[in-house]
């Protein structure tokens, strides 16, 4: 539907040559910045309910409690998909796990999810490659926090962390003295979703403009199956150089997934894609340079260098089954 | 009255102070408005959210999204 609108703008009114390159070109930018900016509305909706719900104090003592074997790894990853990362966030949440006593693993997985795993990702996701990749995406970028996060866990990182971290003592009754002023019913608290997910697509729409921009140009101008050339799937560098490549990198997740749907679209298998976008997004120097205080230089390379390493691996295995 | 916004400069952060500030203008109140954008204050009121809301030390909103209605709201609760 929003094809036919772009179709009829672009060729229509403004008659511009359908099989030009600035016809193809116009006429994917305003049909994916329309269906992107409505996606990510929408999509912001839904995880400002689920995160209004959420109660993470709950799971924290939860987590401190219970012997799980293994799936505290899982709460902490699922946890970090469905919080927005807003990595002001991730300090304090960081030092509050620290201080509930919950093992630093969990603590990582869940580090690892959040950057990979968060609305705009998802909805740049559905938008442009539907949504078994997107469940895809989300289903890795789990796996990852959880597998990662318990390799990092098994190594025995506490002695890493920064000064600072080592001397916040374990503090289990440390609640937050919360008032509970709050007895909302969900109708009051709609207004104040909504409201926050506008703020977030107005937060990304010049990002996603730039980046469907970028595609846009791409996809009219470039040839297809250009990178084939280069970095065809069965080329064994091609993975770990996009990734290695992608890890200094960053870039928004709403400007880089219309550049990546152009890269697959020119002949970047979707499995190398991925990877490069979950490097680019999920390991990145702003990140590091918040993790300084409370990790030490050596543990923030570690954590980069398992991370990478398994990014690598996913995009291998991707190229393998998709 | 104080009121404390926990956050360390992201966009999230300083549009609720401004969200606050409108809602203070609004009540009328004598109100102290305070940006803490300090890692080890925001830690010390032990909250694993920002932005956070503190009004005469206590916690009263973590993580939460606010509109200048759902503020008013809040701090009305507390005069």
């Amino acid at each position: 539907m929003i094809q036919k609108l772009a179709d009829w703008i672009v060729f229509s009114l403004f008659e511009i040559d359908a099989t030009s390159h600035l016809g193809k070109a116009l006429n994917f930018f305003l049909y994916d910045t329309t269906k992107i900016l409505i996606l990510l509305f929408f999509i912001s909706i839904i995880m400002g309910i689920i995160n209004a719900y959420f109660p993470i104090e709950r799971l924290r003592n939860y987590l401190i409690s219970k012997k799980m074997y293994g799936l505290d790894y899982l709460l902490a990853s699922i946890f970090g998909a469905i919080t927005p990362f807003c990595s002001c966030s991730s300090i304090p949440l960081f030092i509050g796990f620290v201080k509930g006593g919950i093992p630093l693993g969990v603590t990582f997985a869940y580090l690892i999810t959040s950057p990979l795993v968060n609305e705009v990702a998802v909805a740049m996701f559905i938008g442009s490659f539907g949504l078994k990749i997107t469940a895809i995406y989300v289903a890795s970028g789990i796996l990852l926090g959880v597998v990662g996060g318990f390799i990092l866990g098994k190594m025995n990182l506490r002695p890493l962390l920064s000064d600072w971290v080592k001397q916040i003592q374990i503090d289990q009754n440390a609640e937050t003295q919360q008032f509970e002023a709050e007895n909302t019913s969900f109708l009051e608290r709609l207004p104040s979703i909504v409201n926050d997910a506008w703020k977030i697509v107005k937060g990304v729409i010049i990002y996603v403009i730039i980046g469907i921009a970028i595609g846009a140009v791409m996809h009219g101008y470039v040839p297809e199956g250009f990178f084939q050339e280069y970095l065809a799937a069965n080329k064994w560098y091609a993975v770990p150089a996009a990734v290695i490549l992608a890890v200094p990198m960053y870039a928004n997740a709403a400007a880089i997934v219309p550049v990546i749907d152009v890269f697959v679209a020119k002949g970047i298998p979707l499995g190398t894609a991925i990877a490069f976008m979950m490097a680019v997004v999920g390991l990145s120097l702003p990140e590091a340079t918040l993790l300084k205080k409370v990790m030490t230089l050596k543990l923030i390379g570690i954590f980069f260098g398992v991370i990478t390493l398994f990014i690598i691996i996913s995009g291998i295995f991707f190229n393998i089954i998709l | 009255m104080e009121i404390k916004i926990l956050g360390s400069g992201c966009a999230k952060c300083k549009s609720l102070y401004e969200i606050t500030k409108q809602a203070v203008e609004a009540l009328g109140i004598e109100a102290n408005l305070v940006k803490e954008e300090d890692m080890m204050k925001i830690i010390s009121y032990n909250v694993m959210r920002t932005p956070a809301i503190v009004i005469d030390e206590k916690v009263v909103s973590q993580g939460k999204e606010h509109t200048v209605e759902s503020a008013k709201k809040l701090i009305q609760s507390l005069l």
